[in-house]
């Protein structure tokens, strides 16, 4: 991870406390810290500990709010898409199928132009049953308005659970952000984390306020009469202007992020790792980047000039940042913990997405491979990253290679 | 004695209206709406909003109370609303409930008995959105109404049946053919009871008729006045899908109490009580009229032979002689 942060004298002031808690706790800790005001569980695997975690907070009276455990994630969703247009701070979440299961009320909430945070814990989509990380649960809502972010360990968690309230209940937002981890790898693996104090929070997080947009008698408005084609087109078109200020949001909150705790993440978007000299490139999300790095610096030490870059934001997708960084590389190697089945090269999303940023926003056209990783809980090991890094540098090298391969497959 | 961690809200208190000329003139659900003449559903709109009041906030599902109901630039509502999806009435509810009450503990919203209404469709009720409506039912601290107005289709989508739709009904999926007359041959899903006998924390369940305004708004209030999750199931006569003239609408909701077909009653606190002409009938004071009279005057049972409507009869004589409680709790007395 890649966060400096300020001399012990200064961090005593801004954070209250260490502790070694998984990614799951740390998120939960940060509604804590964020007064959530209404809370829906529905237990699957693994997302589910944060409510555990969750619960117990309130049991133990140290948080505050409605703990609503509901009959399917259908219902979790839309409890808390209502109690928001209500005015309060609300926090959700879950798991691959779970996920799918809520998808009206996913689609709904962008639409609406309501705030939620929601924690997906990464998790392959049935059929057959696995527990372990895919990223295509979180990945199905891309193209609907919501914030995607994925984070690669316990603090970033905690640390993106916090900006994530301020960048959706933003005014200039208003709209539900999706906050990955990786099933097993971040929900359920512990870290030391520094836990910012409630002082600290509270100046960081002001007062979610709906204002004229609020659901109370003190306001009578009708909220989402049926439009047709008289109106549909123009909120859509105000819909999409969130995703034209997205970034500008993202930076600046970003930048207070870093003036109130002194932890600082560089460019929000997507973080860059032994790139500097670099001829070519892996890139992907989440915790693949721990056996990545461990792989670049194996690679690096052999002389093989190999670097990486982890995205942080899927959505906004921030396309011309991350074209101009890539521009300079002979090859891009993408590794795909998820899949789309019959895209364009047949390869995975964010592949795809890339290629697209690329093609308008790079002045250059290196060869763009897509590696499809780690499916179903697998392991993205150090010897397959070795072996696509291998394929990228061929590609660097003008030799042609498959635009789509699956790594690290059996027989 | 064991502690209760239900934290109990105070209601608004709504006392019943004394009779129709005490009912205030206000209007809370006013012009705009689009839906058809005699439409009944429409009518429960605009008595469920008068009998709450100003300070209410109402939820809708899809359905014709939306689409027809609610069109932007044109919102009949004079309080706060909002759509709800389909199958959302009882979570809807929830989340509207729960919101109020943490922002009113934690001091940032003042804190006043709010009334949380959420109707649906018998497609968004009955069907789709039942369990999230019995998962709300079993919530005791949220105080919130989920009102069930049910034309007994899908109405909206263009009138397909739905799981209260009456046995043989002619709907847009269940037109008869030449080789089948009846292709809808399920009886009516019981919902109120259904409700009342799984749901021991709600203390306020029934069901009442557009064709008795006062007596429907004064429920509406009981049920808001009482505390926790409550639900009323409202039959509303529906012109287009029943197919008769809109001039009928009224008496088609009498004729379903006065033949027996659509009982009258209330579950409050547990306890059953008939009201109405339906408590005539149990007490023998009112003779159940024959359901031919109901059924013949609306296109949509017109492919009626003779023994569809004896059938029709005997099911609903089955529901006063030998349930358990005449009409609405349906086991054998014998048992
Ligand atoms: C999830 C979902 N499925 C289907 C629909 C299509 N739909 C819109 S209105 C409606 C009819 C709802 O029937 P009901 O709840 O009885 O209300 P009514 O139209 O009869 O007033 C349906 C099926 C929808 N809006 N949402
Ligand atoms: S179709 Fe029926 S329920 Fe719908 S607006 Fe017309 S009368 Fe009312
Ligand atoms: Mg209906």
């Amino acid at each position: 991870m890649a966060t400096t942060t300020l001399p012990v004298e200064e961090k005593k002031q801004v954070q209250e406390q260490e502790a070694l808690i998984t990614g799951a706790e740390a998120i939960a800790i940060a509604c804590k810290l964020a007064n959530v005001d209404v809370v829906t569980a529905y237990p699957i695997r693994p997302y589910d500990t944060v409510m555990q975690y969750m619960s117990q907070l309130v049991a133990d009276g140290e948080m505050d709010c409605e703990f609503i455990v509901a009959e399917g994630e259908h219902s979790q969703f839309e409890i808390v898409k209502h109690a928001s247009v209500c005015g309060a701070r609300v926090f959700c979440g879950s798991s691959g199928v779970g996920w799918m299961y809520a998808m009206e009320a996913l689609t709904v909430t962008p639409a609406l132009r309501v705030p939620m945070v929601a924690m997906v814990g990464n998790r392959a989509l049935d059929d057959p049953g696995a527990f372990g990380v895919e990223h295509n649960d979180a990945l199905a809502v891309r193209d609907l308005g919501w914030l995607l972010t994925w984070v690669d360990s316990a603090q970033e968690a905690l640390d993106t659970a916090l900006i994530a309230y301020r960048v959706a209940e933003d005014r200039r937002m208003f709209v539900p952000l999706a906050l990955s981890c990786d099933g097993a790898f971040l929900t359920h693996s512990q870290a030391l984390v520094e836990i910012p104090s409630a002082e600290q929070v509270k100046k960081f997080l002001p007062r979610y306020d709906r204002g004229e947009l609020l659901l109370h008698p003190d306001n009578v408005i009708s909220v989402a009469p049926q439009a047709n084609e008289d109106w549909v087109m123009e909120i859509r078109r105000q819909n999409y202007a969130v995703t034209e200020r997205a970034c500008d949001v993202i930076r600046e909150v970003y930048a207070d992020f870093e003036k109130t705790f002194g932890r600082k993440y560089g460019n929000p978007f997507f973080e860059e790792y032994m790139t500097q000299d670099a001829e070519v490139v892996l890139l992907g999300m989440g915790t693949m980047s721990t056996p990545v790095k461990v792989a670049v610096r194996k690679l690096r030490e052999e002389g093989k000039k190999v670097g990486f870059v982890r995205l942080r934001w899927f959505r906004p997708f921030a396309g011309p940042e991350i074209a101009k960084c890539l521009e300079r590389f002979k090859a891009i190697g993408v590794i795909d913990r998820d899949f789309s089945f019959g895209s364009p090269n047949l390869s995975g999303v964010v592949a795809t997405e890339l290629r697209s940023a690329m093609y308008t926003g790079a002045s250059t056209r290196p060869p763009v491979l897509d590696f499809i990783c780690g499916l179903g809980g697998r392991e993205v090991t150090v010897p397959d990253v070795e072996a696509i890094t291998q394929s990228v540098f061929e590609a660097a090298k003008g030799k042609a290679q498959p635009l789509t391969q699956w790594i690290g497959l059996r027989g | 004695m064991s502690t209760t961690f239900v934290e109990e809200k105070p209601t608004q208190n709504l006392e019943a209206f004394k009779g129709v000329k005490k009912v205030p003139y206000e209007e809370y659900y006013t012009s705009g709406h689009r839906t058809c003449q005699g439409c009944e559903s429409a009518q429960i709109m605009k008595l469920m909003a008068k009998a709450a009041g100003p300070r209410t906030i109402v939820l809708g599902s899809t359905g014709c109370m939306y689409v027809a109901n609610t069109s932007y630039y044109a919102t009949p509502w004079g309080v706060p609303w909002m759509h709800t999806q389909l199958g959302s009435a009882g979570s809807g509810a929830l989340g509207v409930a729960a919101a109020l009450r943490a922002q009113m503990r934690k001091g940032s919203m003042k804190d006043e008995p709010i009334n949380v209404i959420a109707f649906c469709g018998d497609g968004g009720g009955a069907d789709m959105g039942l369990g999230a409506i019995s998962a709300t039912m079993t919530h005791p601290d949220y105080n919130l109404l989920i009102l069930l107005y049910d034309n007994e289709t899908y109405a909206n989508t263009d009138i397909q049946i739905s799981g209260t739709s009456p046995y043989g009904v002619n709907t847009s999926f269940s037109t008869p053919g030449k080789v089948k007359r009846i292709m809808h041959h399920r009886w009516k899903k019981n919902v109120a009871p259904l409700i009342a006998a799984g749901h021991p924390t709600c203390k306020y369940v029934g069901t009442i008729s557009t064709s008795y305004p006062l007596q429907a708004m004064n429920n509406i209030r009981k049920a808001l006045s009482i505390g926790g999750p409550t639900f009323i199931h409202c039959l509303n006569p529906c012109p287009k899908g029943w197919d008769f003239d809109p001039v009928l609408s009224f008496q088609l909701g009498e004729l379903a109490v006065n033949t027996g077909i659509w009982p009258l009653y209330e579950i409050e606190n547990g306890k059953l009580k008939l009201y109405g002409k339906t408590e005539q009938i149990a007490r023998g004071k009112f003779k159940r009229l024959p359901v031919r009279e109901y059924l013949l005057k609306q296109g949509r049972f017109a492919h009626f032979v003779e023994e569809d409507i004896e059938f029709f009869q005997s099911k609903v004589d089955e529901m006063w002689e030998k349930w358990l409680v005449p009409g609405v709790i349906p086991l054998q007395k014998e048992i």
